[in-house]
């Protein structure tokens, strides 16, 4: 069976850069909302902004065990 | 113009083979996991298992000491009008008391607010030590730190969801949530098991685990490309001062993202406990 095409290198990067999509997507709808929550209500910004940092991590945990992955399982 | 200085600067740099100052190879020694392996200062064994007594061990020890010492000396001598070591110790109680405990489980969880103020504590100063100079490890990079932290919290919470729902309880509240049509249980409650009992301890430690693994791999490039990028033209001198001001800039944010893990990782545990101490309805 021919190798028709072949990924050399760090795959390591590509995984994480895959990994990072979602997350970034997550965390900037989780702040936009949180925002806009503030906005509409200025004097809930403490319980706000609890639950905004909650939220960013832990959605940033995923983005970070793709970065993490590539060195458990590394060459 | 500048186009050509840089080209000149490039050339310059690869004809003397003086890419930084002391040795002439000029690859780039990114830091890796490796730099996260460190020689032991002593070993020795017991009932068959090897012991080695790395940085790791002798920076979290340094912390338990820390911490047990000063929770010990702010309220040793209680008194209702507080003296400054216990105000300072009041704020760190009353913060996660009022702040997690309070607003997550409930007045139930007075019982398990010195707990959860260790945790927080704990996981705090383990990494704090990535940026204190002598130190320089966050402790939690070792995955077995936050692992058994993590086991820790698994085995109490399943604990006090048994003890306060019944074993058979528990699980039948944790398989069949309430409030949902028969069918769907199908797939539901597989997916709810393997959530509760398996994500949830993985996701806590390896959260807290990447975090510090990742912040301070970024901290060490950063520094070790001030380092190489030092040298005598003055391009170097602008990359090799950007890079230090970066790592003093992501210190700070670092420092910021420990205290966040730290608090993130005590409001999840008391979720967590909140959630085994009364079923969902």
């Amino acid at each position: 069976m021919t190798q028709i095409a072949q990924v050399t290198g760090s795959l390591g990067s590509i995984g994480y850069g895959l990994a990072a999509i979602g997350p970034g997507i997550g965390v900037g709808i989780i702040f936009g909302m949180g925002v806009q929550a503030i906005a509409r209500q200025p004097e809930a910004y403490n319980i706000i902004r609890q639950n905004m940092l909650l939220g960013f991590a832990l959605t940033e945990a995923l983005a970070l065990i793709g970065f993490v992955v590539p060195f458990v399982f590394g060459p | 113009m500048f186009a050509d200085l840089a080209l000149l600067a490039a050339q310059e740099e690869t004809h003397e083979g003086s890419c930084h100052f002391e040795t002439g190879d000029c690859g780039f020694p990114a830091p890796s996991a490796d730099i996260f392996e460190l020689d032991p200062y002593a070993t020795f064994s017991l009932f068959g298992l090897e012991f080695h007594i790395t940085k790791y061990v002798v920076l979290a020890a340094i912390g338990v000491v820390l911490i047990v010492g000063f929770f010990f000396l702010a309220f040793r001598v209680p008194r209702l009008v507080p003296s400054r070591l216990q105000s300072v110790g009041e704020l760190g109680y009353l913060f996660v008391r009022d702040q997690i405990s309070r607003q997550v489980i409930g007045k139930k969880g007075e019982y398990f607010v010195p707990f959860l103020v260790s945790l927080f504590f704990f996981v705090w100063v383990f990494n704090l030590f990535a940026v204190i100079p002598a130190g320089q490890f966050p402790v939690t990079s070792k995955l077995a730190f936050p692992a058994a932290l993590s086991a820790m919290v698994w085995l109490i919470f399943n604990y006090v969801g048994i003890r306060n729902q019944g074993f058979v309880g528990y699980f039948k509240n944790m398989a069949f949530p309430p409030g949902v049509p028969k069918a769907l249980y199908i797939i539901l409650t597989p997916i709810e098991l393997f959530s509760t009992l398996l994500v949830r301890p993985f996701t806590l430690a390896v959260r807290l685990f990447a975090n510090m693994f990742a912040g301070h791999l970024l901290l060490t490039t950063f520094t070790v490309a001030a380092w190489y990028l030092f040298s005598s033209n003055p391009f170097g001198l602008i990359f090799s001062a950007t890079s230090f001001i970066l790592t003093v800039v992501l210190t700070a944010f670092e420092m910021f993202i420990q205290a966040l893990q730290a608090f993130i990782f005590t409001l999840l545990t008391a979720s967590y406990i909140g959630g085994a101490l009364e079923a969902e309805h």
